[in-house]
């Protein structure tokens, strides 16, 4: 029953690339390109002050203009390009790497593990995300990496949830069951019998985690609890622009709108994932 | 019903119990000695020794957090350790007028996210249900703190009309008080809008094909009160629990948008608090949004059950 579920799934797989997909995804491949190679591409270095060339609108040295500082706002937007990718990434990684064990261990095993579990899980949503996110940080000196690692622990009980929904569900199938007649040890049953199965919603979920992340990281380095200065997060960048808004606008409208097309192309991809994958799947956002 | 509501409000008085003693314990374990920042890293070893004294840091853990919650149950918050004034009145006030903002946005998310949904919903597939679904696409994702950057940009920069900062209470006239709060309450209405209204209008599609309306029409009923009285019943119960997710998104969005328009509620009582290490501060404000948070949750989940009988007996128990 494993080996025909198995073979079942490429077939499933290999219809037509939803155009969402394709859209988003050659946007992303644009940011993605530009956090590996940013920095090499990038006119400038992203801290460089130029004290004689301070809020310069766009020009042909620089193409979307000077900060505050005199620092160009491309580069600045290059290097941010992997601080946001690594945030979304960093942040979704974490969220799986602890909400998926512990979805599959409640979802499989039940009883009082399952509801001390979910219990624990209460508690973290008990707390509405940007707080938990602001809690967190103030714990320590943030940099972009305990930003993430906050971000991700926010997202640990959806991912706990949906894994252990997803687990219920698979766990009472017959391969499933045909697995514990053979004796399979629990770390067998878990990783090579369910997890297999239960990963396209995970899939899902996760690159919609990405898109969350990204806004929650910039918004967290916005108010000043996530990435630090001189560091060019957009987020981060926005923040620092606030007070020129009226004589220098393009610092502050350029990391937002790129923010917001790299939101948008990971919500694209998320879509046609999800398309993809479970056409059966209609879950809402949140 | 009474039993369900019972067994809800237990668990949310559970979870402010367990709430208390984690953000407690958080707190306990932040870095810097609490007696040090009062008093400023210049003073002398009495002056922190005194100030220790007096805030009784130097009993066991388990014993300040006893007299903690003991205050708390009594209603006494605390000082705050930077202003050294009452905790009490202050977040009461700051509460009153994030209430107001919340308030008014949550009203405004529901009609307009509502209407909306119904509005595209019942014209599925036309110009006007494409339009409403590519701008609430756009609207989710575009972060809150950049939409209020722009508004400030536009109404205060470009067109001049409305100011950018600051708050004014009603006895200041009614107009100089809405001037203050249009911006704040369009850029939380922003957001959340599209939420409400993408799921109203895929859950009014799924019930105008219920066999219901079918017959409703049958009866030869005009579509607008088919509409009206029987589908938006029965379409509006998911749209219940999306308005409870969104109490948790706005409360984070006020932290925000109270940020960048300096208005005083909660949110940027809270951010001057991490700011400035003010720890009693920052565990009555966290304690104080969990339990509305909570209670939103269990308003949401009581409305929810009221407009669904099947939750009432069979899910809950085993939930």
């Amino acid at each position: 029953m494993a080996a025909l579920q198995l073979a079942d799934a490429p077939s499933r797989t290999r219809t037509r690339i939803p155009s969402s997909l394709a859209v988003g995804g050659a946007i992303l491949v644009l940011v993605v390109l530009a956090a590996l190679f940013g920095p090499m591409v990038a006119p400038f270095p992203y801290d460089q002050m130029d004290i004689m060339a301070r809020m310069q609108p766009p020009n042909a040295t620089h193409w979307l203009g000077t900060d505050e500082f005199g620092r160009d706002v491309l580069s600045r937007l290059l290097y941010g390009a992997r601080l946001s990718l690594l945030m979304g990434i960093g942040a979704t990684f974490v969220s799986i790497v602890f909400g998926v064990p512990l979805g599959l261990a409640a979802g499989y095993k039940g009883g009082r593990v399952d509801e001390s579990i979910m219990r624990a899980i209460d508690l973290v949503i008990s707390v509405p995300p940007i707080l938990m996110g602001l809690l967190l940080l103030s714990l320590t000196t943030p940099n972009v990496w305990k930003t993430a690692a906050a971000v991700g622990i926010i997202y640990v009980p959806i991912m706990a949830r949906l894994t252990r929904a997803v687990t219920l569900e698979i766990a009472r199938e017959e391969f499933v069951l045909a697995a514990r007649a053979r004796g399979e040890r629990l770390w067998y049953i878990l990783a090579a019998e369910i997890l297999p199965n239960a990963w396209p919603p995970i899939i899902v979920e996760a690159a919609l985690r990405v898109t969350f992340a990204i806004m929650l990281g910039a918004a967290l380095s916005f108010l000043g609890l996530g990435v630090q200065p001189p560091s060019s997060d957009w987020g981060l960048m926005i923040a620092e622009a606030r007070p020129f808004i009226d004589t220098a606008p393009w610092v502050a409208i350029a990391p937002g709108i790129v923010l917001c097309i790299t939101v948008i192309a990971v919500n694209l991809v998320g879509d046609g994932l999800r398309e993809m994958l479970d056409p059966r799947l209609k879950r809402g956002r949140g | 019903m009474i039993a369900y509501t019972l067994r809800r409000l237990l668990t949310v008085i559970a979870i402010l119990a367990v709430m208390s003693v984690a953000i407690f314990s958080i707190t306990q374990i932040l870095p810097g000695d609490v007696a040090q920042m009062i008093v400023g890293q210049f003073a002398t070893d009495e002056q922190v020794k005194a100030v220790r004294g007096r805030l009784r840091l130097d009993d066991p853990a388990h014993e300040q957090y006893l007299r903690w919650a003991g205050g708390l149950l009594r209603g006494d918050l605390g000082n705050s350790m930077m202003m050294d004034r009452p905790l009490g009145p202050m977040i009461g006030d700051a509460i009153a007028r994030s209430a107001v903002l919340a308030g008014l946005s949550i009203v405004l998310v529901a009609v307009i996210g509502i209407w909306l949904g119904v509005y595209s919903g019942v014209r599925r597939g036309t110009r006007s249900d494409r339009f409403i679904s590519v701008g609430s696409y756009f609207f989710i994702s575009v972060p809150e703190f950049f939409w209020a950057i722009l508004a400030v940009m536009l109404f205060t920069g470009y067109l001049g009309w409305l100011p950018s900062t600051g708050y004014a209470s009603m006895d200041e006239g009614f107009w100089n008080w809405a001037r203050h709060i249009i911006l704040p309450v369009a850029t939380l209405v922003s957001g959340l809008v599209a939420h409400v209204s993408r799921l109203t209008r895929s859950s009014m599609i799924e019930t105008m094909q219920a066999q219901y309306i079918t017959a409703a029409r049958a009866k030869g009923l005009p579509e607008n009160v088919v509409i009206r009285r029987h589908a938006l019943r029965n379409a509006l119960v998911p749209t219940i629990t999306v308005l409870a997710i969104d109490v948790g998104l706005l409360m984070g969005g006020i932290v925000v948008v109270e940020t960048v328009f300096s208005y005083p509620g909660l949110g940027r009582l809270l951010i001057f608090a991490i700011e400035q290490k003010d720890l009693p501060l920052i565990q009555a404000g966290i304690l104080v949004v969990t339990a509305v948070y909570a209670l939103s949750n269990l308003a949401a989940d009581l409305l929810y059950a009221f407009f669904n009988p099947r939750i009432r007996y069979g899910r809950s128990a085993a939930r």
